[in-house]
């Protein structure tokens, strides 16, 4: 999210702002999933605690805006296709 | 300029008729002694027909802080009163008033708090309050309480400054005594103190607008740096207008008032009620040639560093009298005078005594003593104990 400049008292004069507000920057590991073991099972999808997951074509993808990086999918995931990695920022 | 009436009233009563000259617009209040008299008046006035305004029956102090959170975010000029455990119920929305930047004003008759329960003169529910943000003023006697509740909403609402007050009047010793004051003809308070007209936003269905948003980690340290900026430029401000107030009303307000300082060797540092106690004690020392004085303290936040350095800087030694205490270090008064002097080449001895807890009475003799053992820790060099509790009784004590 691009930065704003703050008001007095933090009062926001747009109303519905909070659509804007990405909670993704709270993670310290992002989960990358390969495209080849994924059998689109959808475990990662029931189990991400921030829906978070996404169903594409071939495979599933994370919707990093959102993603905490919590690593419950890459656990959940029966063929091992997720990793959590160190999100170099 | 209109004529100023002569009344003969009761603390509670000098605070509630402050407030009602400022025309309040939303009074939330839970009656709690000692302060109860204020909502009473308030009440009064608003049948009578000589105040428009609402006033909203809360069932707890916590709700009556809320409520005026809510009412002054419409842009309703706010005020309440509250006491010791009515100030601690409040404690958690205090902070939340100060971080909406709400110019909230209210009037709090000084008590104890429990345990053990006391229902009697103290400054421990505000000095409690101290980091929560709000303003706070103590005012000597019943006419400072009056004209501290005008000032208060004056200052508050500026727009270089928008946070809330509070104005502390000593319970009992204030609040249930009768003194005369002068009371400010209505035009007059017009004319002083403009409409409120909140320049950072309002509730509007019409124009709606979030406040109290969350402030992530990445905000929250700007928005409290801000909400300070605007605390620590208040004193220049709180001059400006106390200024105003004297050439408006006749009537001298400081943030610290000094008496007899000048030439003064020791001088006691005071707050509240006690400080005409303090002056009359000062006089009969000056009469056998004791060069003390007498610096009282009004406007305790922001804390006045500036004319404590001024005031007490070449004294060679100040008796901070506090009537509270922070139990495991000593007076609050105390605390932050001794952190006003840490960077200073020159700095007075200072010494603290703890008086006046829970309404135990503060006579002159004692301010007395205070002088002496100040004096002596001067003359020997030596602060054995820097927090003295004074006009202990050894009889009862354990």
């Amino acid at each position: 999210m691009s930065k704003v400049k703050i008001t007095i008292a933090g009062v926001n004069k747009k109303p519905g702002s909070s659509r804007e507000y990405k909670t993704g920057g709270w993670r310290t590991m992002k989960p990358e999933v390969d495209i080849e073991k994924c059998i689109q099972c959808l475990k990662c999808f029931d189990y991400c605690p921030d829906g978070a997951v996404k169903k594409t074509e071939d495979a599933i993808e994370f919707d990093l805006d959102y993603c905490k990086g919590c690593g419950i999918c890459e656990r959940e995931c029966p063929v091992d296709a997720i990793e959590m990695k160190v999100e170099e920022k | 300029m209109g004529e100023q009436k002569g009344l003969t009233i009761q603390g509670n009563m000098a605070t509630a008729l402050g407030a009602k000259l400022c025309k309040p617009d939303v009074i939330p209040a839970y009656p709690i002694t000692p302060s109860t008299l204020f909502p009473e008046k308030i009440s009064e006035y608003i049948a009578d027909g000589e105040l428009d305004a609402e006033m909203i029956r809360v069932e707890s102090e916590h709700s009556a802080m809320s409520a005026c959170i809510g009412a002054s975010l419409t842009g309703a000029r706010t005020c309440t009163a509250s006491a010791s455990q009515g100030v601690a119920l409040m404690h958690e929305m205090l902070f939340i008033a100060a971080g909406m930047r709400l110019p909230i004003v209210m009037a709090v008759g000084n008590r104890a708090l429990s345990a053990p329960i006391n229902i009697w003169a103290d400054h421990q529910d505000t000095m409690a309050s101290r980091d929560s943000g709000w303003m706070q003023f103590y005012a000597e006697k019943n006419q400072e309480g009056l004209d501290l509740m005008i000032l208060a909403f004056r200052i508050a609402e500026d727009e270089r400054i928008l946070l809330p007050a509070m104005v502390g009047i000593d319970g009992f010793v204030l609040t249930h005594t009768v003194e005369g004051v002068q009371v400010p003809a209505q035009e007059d308070v017009d004319e002083f103190l403009p409409s409120y007209e909140p320049p950072h936003g309002k509730l509007d269905p019409e124009e709606p607008m979030t406040f109290g948003s969350l402030g992530t980690p990445e905000y929250y340290q700007e928005l409290k740096h801000d909400q300070t900026q605007a605390i620590e430029n208040a004193p220049e401000v709180i001059d400006e207008i106390f200024d105003e107030f004297e050439e408006e009303f006749g009537r001298e307000y400081n943030r610290v008032t000094p008496y007899k300082c000048e030439d003064a060797d020791i001088i006691l540092l005071t707050m509240g009620s006690m400080s005409g106690t303090a002056r009359a004690a000062v006089d009969e020392m000056r009469e056998e040639g004791k060069k003390v004085g007498l610096a009282k303290m009004t406007v305790f936040r922001p804390f006045p560093s500036d004319l404590i350095k001024e005031i007490l800087g070449d004294a060679d030694g100040v008796a901070v009298v506090d009537r509270n205490i922070s139990p495991g270090f000593g007076g609050a008064v105390f605390a932050e005078t001794a952190g006003t002097f840490i960077n200073e080449s020159k700095s007075p001895l200072l010494k603290n005594f703890i008086v006046g807890l829970g309404g135990r009475e503060i006579f002159k003799k004692n301010f007395k003593e205070m002088y002496e053992k100040t004096k002596e820790a001067v003359e020997t060099g030596e602060v054995e104990k820097p927090v003295e509790w004074i006009n202990m009784d050894e009889d009862v004590m354990r």
